[in-house]
Formats: C-alpha cells, structure tokens, sequence
C-alpha cells in the first residue's frame, strides 16, 4: 500500500509542476517582454501587477466555441492537441531535480533516449493538426515543422551523446552523479548547440518560421480555437521548462551548486532552469525570425559540425583522463 | 505475428537465457505474458490497417500506433534501450520523414482511390512467405531458449552495450560502412545537378526570401531533400 501510495505522491507532484510551471513561464514572458520593450505588461486581472492574466485566458479559452473547419479530418484534427501536449507530461516524469531516488518521478535506465525520443513525438502533434486542417497555412506550416524537426535532432542527439560520453552511462541520475564542476567548461559548445536544437524544435522564436504568424497566420495552428488552441499554447511553454531543465540536467550540473548541494540541491535545479527560461524569453524579444533557408544553413553547416567536434574533444579528454 | 516474432529475436539474442531443461508451460501464462500477447494483437492490427486504409495519411499515423506498440513489447521484454531507440529512430524520424514527403507531394484528406496497387494479391503472397520463412526460422532456433522475465532487465544499456561490441563489433562496422556509403551516394546524386547549370557566385544571396534556387526548369524532386535523410 506504501508503494502505491509512494508511486501516486509523485505522480501527483509531477502533474502539478506541469500543470503550474508553464504558467509560470507565460507570466514571466509577459511580465519580461514588456518590461524589455518599455510597457507594463498586464496590470489587472487578479491585482497585483495582473498575476491572474493567464487563468483569466485560460477561463476566456474555455468559454470560446470549439470549431472544426468542415473540410477537416475530424478525427485527427481532434488527437493533434493531446499529441502535442502529452509528451512532455512524460518528459517531466524522468526528470531528476535533487540528488537521491526520491527527488525524480520515475528513474529510467536509458534517460537520455527516452526523453529524446519521446520529445520527438509531441511535433508528430503539429504534423497532424497542419495536414488535418486543409487548410494551405496550415498544410506550409506542418511542412515547415518537419523539415526543421529532421534537420535539429540531429545536433541534439549529437550533443546528448557527448554528455553520456563524459559520464559513462545514459540514465539522467547517473549523468548528474558523476557531474563534476569542469564539465561545465569541457561541454560548453554541446550545450549551445543542444540548447539552441532544443529551441528549433519547440519551434521559438528566432526559430518561429513554422508558426510565423504574419506569414502563415500561425501555421499549423490556423484553424484551431478554444481549449484545443490553448493546448498548443501549453504544449509550447511545457515544452520550454522541459528543454531548460534538460540542458541544467545535462549540462549545467542540475542539483548541484557551489554549496548546499545536500539539502537544498533542488533549489539549484530550479533556479538554473528559471534562468535558462528567462534566456528562452530574452531571445524571443532581441533576435529576429530566421529564413526558412537560414534556418536549414545554421542546423547543417554550424550546428552539426560543432556537436561533431564537441564529441571528439570527449572522446579525446575521456581517453586521455583515463 | 511477424512483428512479434521479429521483436523476440531482437531480445532473446542479446539476452542471457536460461537452459532448456526447465522450461515453463504454455498453460499457466503470466500477466506480462498476457500483455505482450494482447500488445501484439493491437500491434497486428494497426500494422493491417496501415496496409488496407484507404486514406494516405492515415496510413502514416497507423504505422506510428504500428511501431509504437513494437516498441512496448520491447519493453516487455525487459530491453529498454531498444526499446527508446526504437520510438527515436522509427516514430520519430523515419515516420516523420514520411509524413514530410507525403505532404511535399499529395496528401488528400479523404480516399484516395489510386491508392490500391493492381499487385495487392501477389504483394499478399510474398508478405506470407516472407512471413511464414521468418517465423519459420526464429521458432525453430528459439525453441528451446527461455527469458527470465521476473530478474534483473537482460536488455539494459549495459547489457546490450557490452553484447554490441563484444560479440557483434564486425556486423555493427560492416552496417556503418553500408550507411557511410548511402550518405556518400546521396550527397553524390543531389549534387550532380549542379553540374549541369552555370550558376553565378552570388545569386543566391540576391535571390528574395521565398523564391526558389535557380535550377533547370523541369527539375524532377527538390534540391536538398536528399541531404537531409
């Protein structure tokens, strides 16, 4: 009974921070972006400095009519949000964020591939609302999530690679056990190179070209509205917090910080991944949305050369440290 | 059944695997064996309906409920690591792939009626004697082989890691040649267009957002695509 009352805590947690953190990070982006362009933001909803801004969307979003366009494939028109969303709810799940088995929902033997392959899935949601709505927006704008997705998971999973190198092992725990403070500098091109994949494959801005809404009136997302358009939303924000938490897992050491690691390790977790969201925010105010052809040059001919030399420098200080 | 059978092999060769002599019945299966069971029939029958469908697209999405399901059984079968690798590789990228092509070229919502080959009873045979042959062959040489499926996971990292490149170093070369050389064959190929052409330095830079690379006019394909396979 234990167990699964054990097994149901942290599900719940879990469910909580993915419920809760997206906000978090919409509110911060709203509150940041205007402050950077020299406004206030929202003020009112909830009073102070409009905290209540997004419940007060999210009631305004299941107000809205849930429309399907005629010519769409209801079905999958239908699935698409649950898709897009869901992936990263399991993400969340492997996650660890302090030292110990009690600070991770669920340890996985092979982490890395698992949170990876699973990310890969939550654009499948994009590809099928883009060709479920017929819509020709719509149509270009999965088009343009396939093709950015196929050129980015490459130098992503080159650079994860490189940190399971270093570490030995590709569980996520075992990574953070053997992180040591000199990794930071060692790994420093994988994590920009996995940090600015991970963006492209959320699909942010610089690299928004898929949902540019004053092209393609946010692509593959045209003709949805309502609750299954706030999933999208969610679903881009969700995926924010866990490509942050990832790098800080990865490549920032997570839990561990220059004291209090054994107590307060959780801190350092969140408070590194608060900051690599505010860089996500920061990027989104200060960079201008790359070409479609652009985009494709930076992922071929700098990205994965770079992940490819970060692998070798691994390999060639892993050999020589043992 | 094929892809049962397929994903059997997958694991048992890698896993350790206890002797003959002592082998459980068929009578008194156990709930994970009850689970692989039932996975494999929904795994069957996304796999049928992504062969029958009469809708393109659709076909695409049953693969992936087709591949994901592989991918559980995997599981089942205490291999992890195939598992995920699996889910990455195929649900991932292959299928994505896919859906990217389909989409580039027709990708109609609703029936396609082009969509059934004049071939569907002679594709059916061969589909039968290769499954037939294929189950034929693993049923035989795994009669007598049995997992432990309640110890410590045989298809971990670890496991299939030190198998890899212990006992199987010179097949796992052999196949990074064979995809070095379709890497090769494929820059080689789209790249021999430009041959053809004279293109100018620099007209690319001048070319305006949107508009496509200067090429022959009855170019068959897209340029590029080929890299990015």
């Amino acid at each position: 009974m234990n167990d699964v009352l054990d097994v149901a805590l942290r599900l719940a947690i879990v469910f909580g921070v993915f419920l809760v953190a997206p906000l978090l990070v919409g509110q911060t982006e709203h509150k940041v972006m205007a402050h950077m362009q020299g406004r206030l933001g929202p003020m009112y909803a909830g009073g102070f400095h409009g905290w209540a801004q997004l419940v007060a969307d999210g009631v305004k979003f299941a107000q809205k009519e849930d429309v399907v366009p005629a010519a769409a494939d209801r079905r999958v028109f239908q699935i698409a949000p649950a898709v897009a969303l869901l992936p990263y709810l399991l993400v969340l799940v492997v996650i660890p964020v302090g030292p110990g088995e009690g600070a991770v929902g669920q340890a996985v033997d092979a982490g890395i591939f698992f949170v990876l392959a699973v990310m890969g899935i939550g654009v499948l949601g994009s590809l099928m609302a883009g060709w479920a709505s017929a819509n020709k927006f719509s149509l270009l704008g999965g088009l343009r999530t396939a093709a950015q997705l196929l050129s980015y998971e490459l130098p992503m999973l080159l650079t994860a690679a490189s940190v399971a190198m270093a570490a030995g092992t590709v569980s996520l725990t075992g990574i953070l056990d053997a992180f040591e403070w000199w990794w930071l500098p060692w790994q420093i091109v994988g994590a920009l190179v996995f940090f600015v994949a991970g963006l492209a494959e959320l699909q942010r801005p610089p690299f928004d070209m898929p949902v540019a809404d004053s092209e393609i009136i946010f692509g593959a997302y045209t003709e949805y509205t309502g609750l299954r358009f706030a999933l999208f939303l969610l679903a881009e924000y969700a995926g924010i917090v866990v490509l942050c938490a990832l790098t800080t897992v990865l490549f920032l050491g997570g839990w561990h910080g220059p004291f209090g690691a054994d107590g307060l390790g959780w801190l350092w977790t969140i408070l590194k991944t608060a900051l690599l969201a505010f860089v996500v925010i920061w990027l989104r105010v200060s960079y201008p949305r790359l070409r479609e052809d652009q985009l494709q040059k930076l992922a071929w001919t700098t990205l994965v050369p770079l992940a490819l030399a970060q692998i070798a420098l691994t390999g060639i200080v892993k050999v020589a440290i043992n | 059944m094929l892809l049962n059978v397929t994903a059997t092999v997958g694991t048992t060769t890698a896993a350790a695997t206890t002797a003959a002599g002592d082998h459980p019945g068929f009578l008194s299966p156990s709930g994970v064996e009850i689970a692989f069971l039932l996975v494999g029939l929904a795994t069957l029958g996304a796999a049928v309906i992504t062969v029958t469908t009469k809708q393109l697209v659709h076909a695409a999405l049953w693969l992936v409920v087709a591949l994901g399901g592989l991918a559980v059984e995997y599981l089942l079968l205490t291999a992890e690591f195939i598992a995920w690798v699996q889910v990455l590789i195929y649900v991932g990228s292959v299928v994505v792939l896919l859906l990217f092509g389909l989409m580039l070229t027709r990708a109609p919502i609703g029936r396609s009626p082009d969509a059934d080959s004049g071939n569907r009873w002679v594709a059916l045979g061969v589909a039968a004697a290769a499954a037939a042959a294929l189950v034929w062959v693993v049923v035989d040489a795994f009669r007598t082989t049995w997992i432990d499926l309640d110890g410590p996971a045989q298809g971990s990292t670890e496991v299939t890691g030190s198998f890899l490149f212990r006992n199987w170093v010179l097949p796992f070369e052999a196949l990074s040649v064979l995809l070095l050389a379709a890497l090769v064959g494929a820059i080689v190929l789209s790249r021999k267009r430009d041959t053809d052409t004279t293109v100018r330095p620099g007209t690319n830079r001048t070319a305006k957002p949107g508009t496509v690379k200067p090429g022959p006019p009855a170019s068959p394909g897209t340029p590029g695509q080929e890299e990015q396979s």
